[in-house]
């Protein structure tokens, strides 16, 4: 179990010219190595991140209290809009993808990603894509201001910006299915020799259902909001009632393609978790086979489910006790990730460093986030809490305590791995400690609001929502800040964290921790280890 | 009702000092229910709550325990098990079961709620970017109903500006005004893009759609005031359409409505000549019955800023700036740069020279005001008054560079009519 | 290694063109979407009617009424529109004649089209029309005033309990303006 059990791959690389990588811009331009794109994609990520919560941070500030004190309403409609855009094209889905090509190929024992130079291309045309999204702030008319959903008639109406996000996002789109393929080819056709589907470890298997999702789904959106652009200018009449359409088609399909997307932002995460945890319980995943027919599951049933964020369009009484169903329906797979955790931890042997607390702060609040999403699945109940701030905590409670503590708890985790440094585990206490407080702080009392009735998107309310948006602010300001405690913490690790030990997790099992030296080098498994 | 104790508990961790006094508005509940519908929705939400709650001290007091007790720094060892197929099966079964029994009581409201029919009377709402236009067809009655809370409460740009009134931002000029006791059909639909009419105490929320009427049902049984707003994101103004419903006794209803007809116009005759009476006539009975008399330019220019203000600001702003890119200037001479499809309308109507907004016609001007621009964000003010609509214009054209002169209420009637 | 690289880059191409496939296939769905979108509203019954009922029947229930109540709109468009007859009691399968008035307040010549939408919106099954100036766009010229028949009837299997249908008609400009 060395984990230097495979010293040929140093003087195997030598002897065929892999040193290291080439210095310079050009080595992050023409890269093909799966850990350089990584580490892009993280990167990315990581500067849409704090682009996006730094809108958040500006839509806290005028919601601080009732008036107008900031910003003109249709601005405060663009920054909900681009946030939204910004954060699940831009930080969370981008940061799972630098995840996969990190980790993938040294967890199922691959050189490479099947296709190296697609994984180039569909990281750099994110960039552009990123940059057309967000100069829509400065173009006549400002950046589209239709919140995220892109709901026509409203999306029609919108200026030039729309036209270039809609590119943007055809751009985003494609790079997602150019990822996808890859990932996919990568877990069928390059595991290591022994390496059966059912020996994956669970990051593996997530993503791998997590990237069918994508190419199922991604090509949806691109219909969608391709018959927007029609509509807006080519005198089709998708969704235009005058000329035989129906607005209410673009939210079929819209959603067709947003409740999948939803799985696909926390599918993974679950992934990380499955492997966070037996790292620091010391102990097997419990269940792992059920958590793959449960992941697989959830996925299957994510495509039946899209109408139960459509209860409040009319359609009529059947239709909204089907997708009532199905989404109930759907929790029962979700409870059994969560007790497979739980049963993982039971009678292990923890210890709870920066990766382990992320984790199960994971749990916990994701845990909630389930419950507020039974909560609305009773249509009913839903209708009384459409669009408002419910569903706001609702959706930040998976999506940030979810998939973003996930990412980050996935950072801690291999860091160690991808630099060879140990991060500061006080800096790291301090950042989740921090991130849990001001996340409760700044999304618990949303529930409040959402059920006093306090709508979404509005960038001024009545004085009876005052006080607890007061408090929600106050709690974004500490959890936006606290994200600069993990910047620190990443960038000087980097720079000069201490060595790190050849295996820092005693727990942890995957290949990249039992078959590698610590850093990872440049080109790993050109020779495929056996697995037994 | 519920967990009052909670609440309390919840408050009072939750306050930061200076706010104790404040209690009252740290609510943790849904509002109180006051139609059949929205009594069940909440009974139902708090069914699933219990259910949650259970689930969270069960799932959760196992994991803390575990955290607390199966800890390195115990000493403890690690099992080596990972499963366990009946466990595995009961936990699949169980919640799978308890949620058939959550399902079940949502279902039937479910059903309740979309079986609008046995209605006693029925009403047609139209959401409007932005403000509501509630529609009485067996009584003959419609109206707008607008925010009334002055821009001056609401623009805090440079300071805390006016002191806001208690229900800031939840008060309209017309309440929409039902009777108690009555099942009543809502159809509601919209103008221009998707908007959502909430009234949470009322239980309903529902898109309005452009082109399609959708129907939702209310039976209030206390005489009272509830307030809702839009709920779907239709645009800039999104947080400024709020809904006021005022239910009343059927008796005080029936005078209501005696009151309302007084003030409609005639209903249309079957021939289109004599259809084309006045349209609006405004809201309150003395403007009605007042003859378009001539106005002073002054006059007209002070009342007429008082209308801007209401009606205009919220878009073309206060200074007749407009918005860049959205919302066209009516300062003469400023440039404004929008996609074709904004500026073409307004070239047509002699508004826009070179990428400039300059002074059109007095005829297009009442022309816009009175019918909107078709495919833009500016709507139709056909239901303000021939005075209203007469001042706005004359202050319009008399401010920020503009000399356009006046207009007079008559030459806003004879517009009306040629329409 | 197991497989020569040559295999597996072989093996890898194929797998990319069956995912592209899979990719193609769902962008093709998006669109079929619209189709079978309007197909399953037809089948439920609440799509846009544009079809004129061919014979008329005799055959009326005189057993029970049915009140239809005649909502007038527009959308988007500045048209005067209004029903000329607010409400009517039919019996199912008894044709009936309800009239519509609609001026064009606008200073150009306008063409609309009438979208029909029925609350509930499973009555939409149960109404057929002879004649309907929703079966085609409307043109009017500038202060035009056009009075339009809508010739109906409540089929006679209507459900029992559907004792009060809204029929709206909302007028919108019609795409491309002119016909």
């Amino acid at each position: 179990m060395s984990a230097i059990a495979h010293p040929h791959d140093h003087s195997h690389g030598e002897a065929h010219e892999h040193h290291g990588p080439p210095r310079g811009i050009t080595r992050w331009l023409y890269t093909t190595n799966h850990k350089d794109i990584g580490t892009m994609y993280l990167v990315f990520s990581c500067i849409m991140f704090f682009a996006g919560g730094s809108m958040a941070m500006m839509i806290r500030a005028e919601l601080f209290e009732p008036g107008l004190q900031l910003f003109n309403p249709q601005f405060f409609n663009s920054l909900t809009t681009i946030h939204g855009l910004v954060m699940i094209f831009g930080a969370i889905m981008p940061a799972f993808v630098g995840l996969a090509n990190w980790l993938i190929p040294m967890q199922i024992g691959a050189a490479d990603m099947a296709f190296p130079r697609l994984n180039n291309w569909s990281f750099w045309l994110l960039v552009p894509a990123s940059v057309l999204l967000i100069s829509g702030f400065f173009v006549p008319g400002g950046a589209i201001a239709s919140g995220w959903t892109l709901y026509p008639p409203l999306s029609i109406q919108q200026g030039i910006s729309m036209d270039m996000s809609i590119l943007a996002i055809h751009m985003m789109g494609a790079s997602s299915i150019m990822g996808s393929i890859n990932i996919i080819t990568t877990i069928l056709n390059m595991r290591a020799p022994g390496m059966t589907l059912m020996k994956m470890p669970m990051f593996v298997w997530a993503w791998l259902i997590t990237a069918y999702l994508l190419i199922a789904v991604m090509p949806v959106l691109a219909g969608a909001i391709t018959m927007l652009l029609f509509d807006r200018h080519f005198g089709t009449s998708f969704f235009n009632a005058a000329g035989g359409g129906d607005p209410t088609m673009f939210l079929h399909i819209f959603w067709f393609f947003g409740h999948p997307e939803v799985y696909i932002m926390i599918l993974p995460a679950f992934g990380i978790v499955s492997q966070i945890i037996p790292a620091f319980a010391r102990k097997p995943l419990f269940g792992y086979a059920s958590m793959v027919y449960a992941t697989a599951s959830i996925a299957i049933l994510s495509f039946i489910v899209w109408g139960h964020h459509m209860f409040t369009v009319g359609m009529p009484a059947a239709g909204n006790l089907f997708f009532m169903y199905a989404t109930i329906l759907i929790a029962v797979p979700t409870g059994v990730k969560v007790f497979n955790w739980i049963s993982t931890m039971w009678r292990g042997s923890m210890t709870f460093e920066t990766p382990m607390l992320f984790a199960i702060g994971f749990i916990f609040l994701f845990t909630i986030g389930g419950f507020s999403g039974l909560v609305l699945a009773l249509a009913p109940v839903d209708i009384t809490l459409h669009n408002t701030y419910y569903v706001v905590a609702h959706f930040h409670y998976v999506l940030v305590s979810g998939a973003l503590f996930a990412i980050i708890g996935a950072v801690y985790f291999w860091l160690p791995k991808w630099t060879g440094n140990m991060y500061n585990e006080t800096l790291g206490k301090w950042h989740f400690w921090l991130s849990m407080i001001g996340f409760n702080v700044l999304f618990f009392p949303q529930h409040f609001l959402g059920l006093a009735g306090m709508p979404r998107r509005i960038p001024d309310y009545a004085l009876q929502f005052a006080e607890w948006n007061m408090i929600s602010s106050i709690g974004a300001f500490i959890f936006g800040f606290t994200q600069l405690i993990f910047l620190y913490n990443v960038i000087t690790t980097i720079r000069s964290g201490k060595p790190a030990e050849q295996k820092p997790w005693e727990g942890a099992d995957s290949l990249e921790w039992t078959h590698l030296p610590t850093p990872a080098p440049y080109h790993t498994f050109e020779v495929q280890p056996v697995i037994k | 009702m519920h967990l009052k104790h909670l609440r309390a508990l919840v408050a009072l961790a939750a306050t930061l000092p200076a706010s104790l006094a404040a209690l009252a508005s740290y609510d943790v509940d849904i509002l109180p229910p006051v139609t059949p519908m929205s009594q069940e929705s909440y009974n139902l939400h708090w069914g699933i709550m219990y259910v949650c709650i259970a689930i969270f001290f069960i799932v959760f007091g196992t994991m803390f325990w575990s955290i607390f007790k199966h800890r390195r720094s115990k000493g403890a060892q690690a099992a080596q098990f990972h499963e366990n197929t009946t466990i595995e099966i009961l936990w699949t079964i169980i919640p799978f079961v308890v949620l058939i029994g959550m399902a079940y009581p949502a279902t039937r409201t479910m059903i309740e709620m979309k079986d609008a029919s046995g209605a006693d009377m029925t009403v047609k709402i139209t959401a409007y970017q932005w403000r509501w236009g509630y529609d009485y067809p067996q009584e003959g009655v419609h109206f707008f109903s607008n925010l009334s809370t002055p821009r001056d409460q609401i623009d805090n740009y440079d300071g805390a500006g006016a002191a806001k009134n208690d229900n800031y931002l939840l008060e309209v000029d017309k309440p929409f005004v039902v009777p108690t006791g009555k099942k009543i059909r809502l159809l509601i639909t919209a103008n221009d893009v998707i908007h959502g009419w909430y009234v949470p105490q009322l239980g309903v929320n529902q898109y309005g759609i452009p082109g399609f009427i959708k129907d939702a049902w209310i039976q209030v049984d206390k005489p009272g005031i509830y307030r809702g707003q839009c709920s779907q994101i239709c645009g800039k103004e999104h947080a400024y359409m709020p809904i006021v419903v005022d239910a009343r006794t059927p008796e005080q209803y029936a005078a209501w409505v005696k009151e309302e007809k007084a003030k409609m116009p005639p209903p249309p005759a079957p021939e289109p000549q004599a259809a084309a009476a006045p349209a609006a006539q405004g809201e309150a009975p003395a403007a009605a019955a007042a003859p378009a008399g001539k106005m002073s330019a002054a006059d007209l220019k002070a009342a007429g800023e008082k209308v801007y203000t209401q009606n205009c600001a919220a878009c073309h702003q206060a200074n007749g700036m407009g918005l860049a890119g959205t919302f066209p200037p009516l300062a003469a001479g400023h440039a404004f740069n929008a996609p074709a499809a904004m500026t073409k309308p307004l070239q047509d109507r002699g508004f826009f020279k070179g990428g400039k907004i300059v002074e059109g016609s007095p005829k297009e001007h009442m022309d816009i005001v009175l019918h909107g621009v078709p495919g833009t964000a500016m709507a139709s003010w056909a239901h303000l008054t021939d005075e209203q609509i007469a001042a706005v214009i004359t202050y319009e054209r008399g401010s920020w560079g503009n000399h356009g002169g006046e207009v007079q209420p008559s030459e806003v009637a004879a517009a009306r009519k040629k329409s | 290694m197991s497989v020569p690289a040559n295999d597996v880059a072989l093996r890898n191409r194929d797998l990319m063109r069956k995912l592209l496939v899979v990719c193609g296939g769902m962008l093709a769905f998006a669109f079929a979407m619209v189709p079978m979108y309007r197909q399953i509203c037809d089948a439920i019954g609440i799509s846009q009617q544009r079809a004129v009922i061919a014979a008329t029947s005799t055959q009326v229930d005189t057993s029970r009424d049915i009140k239809v109540e005649l909502l007038a709109s527009t959308a988007g468009l500045p048209w005067k529109f209004e029903a000329l007859d607010r409400v009517v009691t039919l019996h199912p399968g008894e044709l009936h004649t309800v009239r519509y008035q609609v001026v064009n307040t606008l200073g150009r010549a306008v063409t609309a089209q009438a979208v029909m939408s029925t609350a509930p919106a499973l009555a939409m099954r149960y109404i057929e029309k002879q004649e309907c100036f929703c079966f085609k766009t409307q043109t009017l010229q500038p202060g035009e005033s056009r009075e339009m028949p809508v010739v109906f009837r409540v089929k006679r299997d209507a459900p029992a309990d559907l004792t009060t249908i809204s029929l709206s008609y909302s007028f919108m400009e019609a795409p491309g303006g002119a016909t």
